[in-house]
């Protein structure tokens, strides 16, 4: 890709999306600056809630940044690009109409007559190795069949720019594997008209795989990290160790390092700093990984083998990585996993015991000194839900408040730091009815 | 876990009562206080045709009252698919349209039909009034249910299938022929047939209606039967009722089954699956014959024509509810309210203003009255329907053979039955007060079957085994398993029947039977008796007191069990 300056085909400068108003006014993605240049095969790769399908969706002009501009071969992007395609995550195929007509459909769209329409159709369910289900319907075929008619029917308008949305990851493990290979042959190969290839995945050795040059981006807010080229030849071998090591230079990049506990724990809601957010990771979980960890005879585990062994995808792996970082269970350095003696305490622990040794980590995070101090403060000792909600909202957005006081609920029933009555939504400190008894 | 085999009422609104409520109720009630005003300039007496009581007539009145249904129900088609289409795309529009649905789903129909009657008659000729009124009469009891099942299909459409079809640049036609219809049409089916069906319960009350020495009649089935009834003729109600049905199965047959047929091909799931309901022979035929063929073509070059010469530009936005500025169209309407606000104000406010205080005694105790027959009618279906609708929903084998029968009983209009129970109940003392009461029953509690039916079936296979694991038995497994299964279900169900039944009331607690009228305390007789004595503002008075009885049943009963059945009683 560093030939002699090929030309850019989209530019995205000071890029931003917003959402909401005033205090409650949420970024979805910020200060995006982006190029993707002719010939190029770009990867945009990152743990869910980024904004990687928010900025595929300005890309294309579906949707309408709130900063920034968008340039389609210099000129500003005036609503929905029609050089632009998109494979969907979940097809997008309508039901109620035959393979052939899904993608004569997109023809029709643009005024091709009937009879060319169809014999164009025929012609790509042909490329895309379909033929023999013209008259099928989606519901008759397979999930990797389905994305073919997908991608057949985004090749029926004879795109410049392909956007594949996590095309491959409502796919079994084989069916992706397969599709990967076609998709990169019908690029390679150099008969279509497309200029170039926009890919959001979350899975980073897909990304390596396919792409010259891989986008990562982080969340909270959703912005870029980093830029990784890719400068292997195809086709790719993924057992070769040049691959293995951008693999894990990616894995790097994202899982990131682990900072000082200051850093990492954040401050309380509600006072100066940046308020840790709690990841999304569910208590049996943690507990698989860090089993699964300890397992091993090597302190240090790779992480792109966890996931593997795991049978994860990325967007699972990492909030599990972050909640045993932020616990104190485990530490991450240069793409490794390195189990704490606490972290290998918990794995080997009984269930009574690992509820107690959690317990004595959430005490130390601000987000559950400040709930327990909220709870313990009310009357009775116990707090509506609504309450907390209300106290979270100068912080975050409403629905990221309240993700965040799920994640706190689960942790801290677990724990048994307090109670939750589900019908009245009112928390309880568990202390108080433990005497009684 | 609904499937949209049921009714689709609009939800209760989420508050109390917003401004937009007060706001539309207050321009409702303006409206109603204007065309009541309207009414008191119609003429003193009218008298309808004769109606013969031969046999060789009935095939010339069913005809009749099927044209009239057919009217309406193009009437309630188009008004469903613009109104929803509005309400969907412009979220301004949406927030008025919405609530709108609710109110209006909730205003007794048949309180309207005198007024809507007297004013027409005001400006058309009679025949002409009389007939539109039938019509009106019928559309605003299909049109609210069918309205909110497109509005809920449009807002649902799966975000990328609305991408996909905006990145494909398809126009708007394009984009309702591809996705917008085929994504609505299950929901919209099953709905047309509630909605018709609920259509002949109405028309056979519309179709002779006697407002003192107005005596309004419509050549058709319900003016038959009516006729029939008050002759005391036996042999006519029972070719009267058997004609009724034969149209019903017939209709059933030759345009529902295959409709239904028809559109299971739009179903949005991805899995193949068997489905009998879906079945029609009927579908099967015309699907083998030419006419299929060259109906398609028809349709193919029909869509072709509107595709290049009327919608040939890619629609603007996929997304729906682009919040937007409010156009000239919006302060025009706004303008248009606060005119009728005003105006009807002052209107139904000296109307009210002259209905003396014991009147209004006595309407608060008519409610009341009203009230406690509907609250009897619900007890008495929920006793019945519920262990028969658990019954038939577990056992898919009796279900294939009750299932059938118990729709062909529903679809007979319990008003074509009325004159008969009347007939029956009339000598025994309180036989009106047994007769409404019945009606009620007869008239709403195929809702509440229905939805038992439905919401048995959808109770998981695993905690049925479970509970049969644990050994629940008699009340106990009732307790655990089945009511809180059933409870979204039955609240879905009981919100319908409930407005129903209060809206049964003005024909069943007054009727005029061989020139005698027999009315019993309640506020639909208080309507209908207003109505008769062409006084408009007991009239007006009362209507207003159902009105408000209804709409606040709705906010603090359904509103907070239908709360309940979404959050506590979901399955997932």
């Amino acid at each position: 890709m560093h030939q002699a300056q090929p030309k850019p085909l989209v530019e995205l400068m000071g890029v931003a999306q917003r959402y909401g108003r005033g205090a409650r006014q949420f970024t979805a993605i910020q200060d995006v600056n982006l190029t993707i240049a002719e010939g190029e095969f770009v990867a945009l790769l990152g743990p869910s809630g980024c904004g990687k399908s928010t900025l595929l969706r300005i890309i294309t002009g579906l949707n309408r940044p709130s900063e920034g501009l968008v340039r389609y071969r210099g000129k500003a992007l005036e609503g929905v690009n029609p050089y632009a395609t998109i494979v969907f995550q979940t097809f997008a195929l309508f039901p109620w109409l035959t393979v052939e007509e899904n993608v004569a459909v997109a023809l029709k769209a643009r005024g091709v007559a009937d009879e060319d329409a169809r014999r164009r159709a025929v012609e790509l369910i042909d490329l895309v190795g379909l033929d023999g289900f013209e008259q099928a319907y989606p519901r008759e075929l397979s999930g990797g069949m389905r994305q073919k008619v997908g991608i057949a029917r985004a090749l029926a308008v004879d795109p410049e720019l392909l956007c594949l949305d996590e095309p491959f990851s409502a796919l079994d493990v084989l069916s992706a594997e397969t599709l990967r290979g076609e998709v990169l042959e019908l690029w390679t190969g150099g008969s279509l008209k497309i200029r170039a290839v926009l890919m959001v995945s979350h899975n980073i050795e897909e990304a390596v795989f396919m792409a010259d040059r891989i986008v990562v981006m982080d969340k909270n807010p959703g912005r870029i990290v980093a830029e990784v080229p890719v400068n292997l030849p195809h086709p790719r071998d993924r057992k070769s160790d040049a691959f293995a090591a951008l693999v894990a230079r990616v894995y790097a990049v994202l899982a990131g390092q682990t900072q000082p506990e200051a850093i990492e724990y954040g401050t309380e809601p509600g006072q100066n700093g940046q308020t840790r957010l709690l990841p999304a990771a569910a208590v049996t979980a943690l507990a698989g990984l860090l089993e699964q960890a300890n397992a091993t005879d090597d302190e240090r585990d790779p992480i792109a083998k966890l996931q593997d062994e795991l049978g994860l995808d990325l967007d699972q792996l990492l909030p599990l990585i972050e909640a045993a970082e932020l616990l104190g269970f485990a530490r991450v350095e240069s793409g490794n996993l390195i189990l704490t003696p606490l972290g290998e305490a918990f794995a080997e622990a009984s269930i009574q015991t690992r509820k107690e040794i959690f317990a004595s980590r959430l005490r130390r995070l601000p987000f559950f000194r400040w709930m327990l101090r909220m709870i313990a403060a009310a009357d009775n000792q116990s707090l509506r839900w609504e309450v907390l909600l209300t106290a979270l909202e100068p912080e975050f957005p409403p629905e990221v408040a309240e993700r965040q006081l799920d994640i706190a609920l689960e942790w801290g029933r677990y724990a048994e730091l307090f109670a939750y009555d589900d019908a009245e939504g009112r928390f309880f400190l568990e202390a108080p009815v433990a005497a009684v008894k | 876990m609904f499937k949209p085999r049921t009714f689709t009422p609009a939800p209760p609104a989420q508050s109390l009562l917003t401004r937009a409520d007060v706001w539309l109720l207050l321009v409702l009630i303006g409206l109603l206080a204007l065309a009541i005003g309207a009414a008191g300039s119609a003429p003193e007496t009218v008298r309808g045709p004769e109606i013969s009581l031969s046999l060789s007539a009935l095939p010339f009145y069913a005809l009749r009252s099927v044209g009239r249904m057919a009217l309406a129900y193009a009437l309630s088609l188009l008004f469903t698919l613009v109104y929803g289409y509005i309400a969907a795309y412009n979220a301004r529009a949406e927030r008025v349209l919405i609530p709108l649905l609710d109110v209006l789903q909730s205003v007794p129909i048949l309180s309207f039909l005198p007024v809507v009657l007297l004013s027409l008659s005001t400006i058309l000729p009679e025949a002409v009034a009389v007939e539109l009124t039938a019509v009106v009469l019928i559309f605003t009891s299909q049109v609210w249910n069918m309205t909110f099942a497109w509005y809920q299909s449009l807002t649902t459409i799966p975000r990328e299938l609305r991408e996909a079809s905006s990145i494909f640049r398809f126009s708007r036609w394009q984009r309702f022929t591809t996705l917008e219809f085929p994504f609505g049409a299950l929901a919209l089916v099953w709905n047309s047939m509630m909605s018709w069906a609920g259509g002949w319960f109405f028309l056979m009350a519309a179709e002779i209606f006697t407002l003192g020495e107005r005596d309004f009649r419509l050549p058709g089935l319900g003016a038959f039967l009516h006729t029939a009834a008050d002759a005391g003729d036996l042999a006519a109600i029972g070719w009267g009722i058997l004609t009724l049905v034969v149209v019903i199965v017939v209709l059933d047959q030759f345009i529902w089954r295959p409709l239904l047929a028809w559109a299971s091909q739009f179903r949005l799931e991805m899995i193949e699956r068997d489905d009998d309901e879906a079945q029609s022979w009927f579908y099967d035929l015309i699907r083998q014959s030419a006419l299929a063929g060259w109906a398609g073509s028809l349709a193919g070059r029909i869509d072709r024509f509107i595709a290049r010469h009327l919608s040939r530009h890619p629609a603007p936005d996929p997304y729906l509810s682009v919040a937007s500025q409010r156009s000239w169209l919006g302060w025009v309407m706004l303008a248009a309210s606060v005119v009728v606000v005003g105006w009807g104000g002052w209107v139904g406010s000296v109307l009210l203003l002259s209905v003396p205080l014991a009147q209004w005694g006595e309407i608060v105790l008519s409610v009341g009255a009203t009230m406690l027959r509907v609250v009897t009618a619900m007890t008495i279906a929920l006793v019945w329907t519920v262990p028969v609708g658990v019954f038939i929903g577990t056992r898919p084998r009796a279900a294939a053979i009750l299932q059938p029968i118990v729709q062909i009983t529903a679809s007979i209009p319990a008003t074509a039955l009325f004159p008969v129970l009347v007939l029956a109940l009339l000598a025994i003392p309180g036989g009106l007060n047994l007769a409404a009461i019945a009606l009620m029953m007869l008239g709403t509690q195929w809702y509440i079957l229905f939805n038992v039916i439905a919401g048995a079936a959808a109770i998981p296979q695993d905690l049925r085994f479970t509970s049969e694991l644990l050994q629940l038995r008699g009340w106990e497994r009732w307790r655990t398993l089945i009511l809180p299964g059933l409870f979204p279900y039955l609240i879905t169900g009981l919100i319908t029947a409930s407005g129903g039944a209060w809206n049964a009331s003005i024909v069943a607690e007054y009727v005029v039977f061989n020139q005698q009228t027999y009315q019993t305390i309640g506020i639909g007789a208080q309507i209908a008796a207003a109505t008769a004595a062409g006084d408009f503002a007991g009239l007006f008075a009362a209507t207003l007191a159902m009105i408000v009885a209804v709409v606040t049943i709705n906010r603090l009963v359904w509103r907070r069990l239908y709360r309940l059945a979404e959050t506590k009683y979901r399955m997932e």
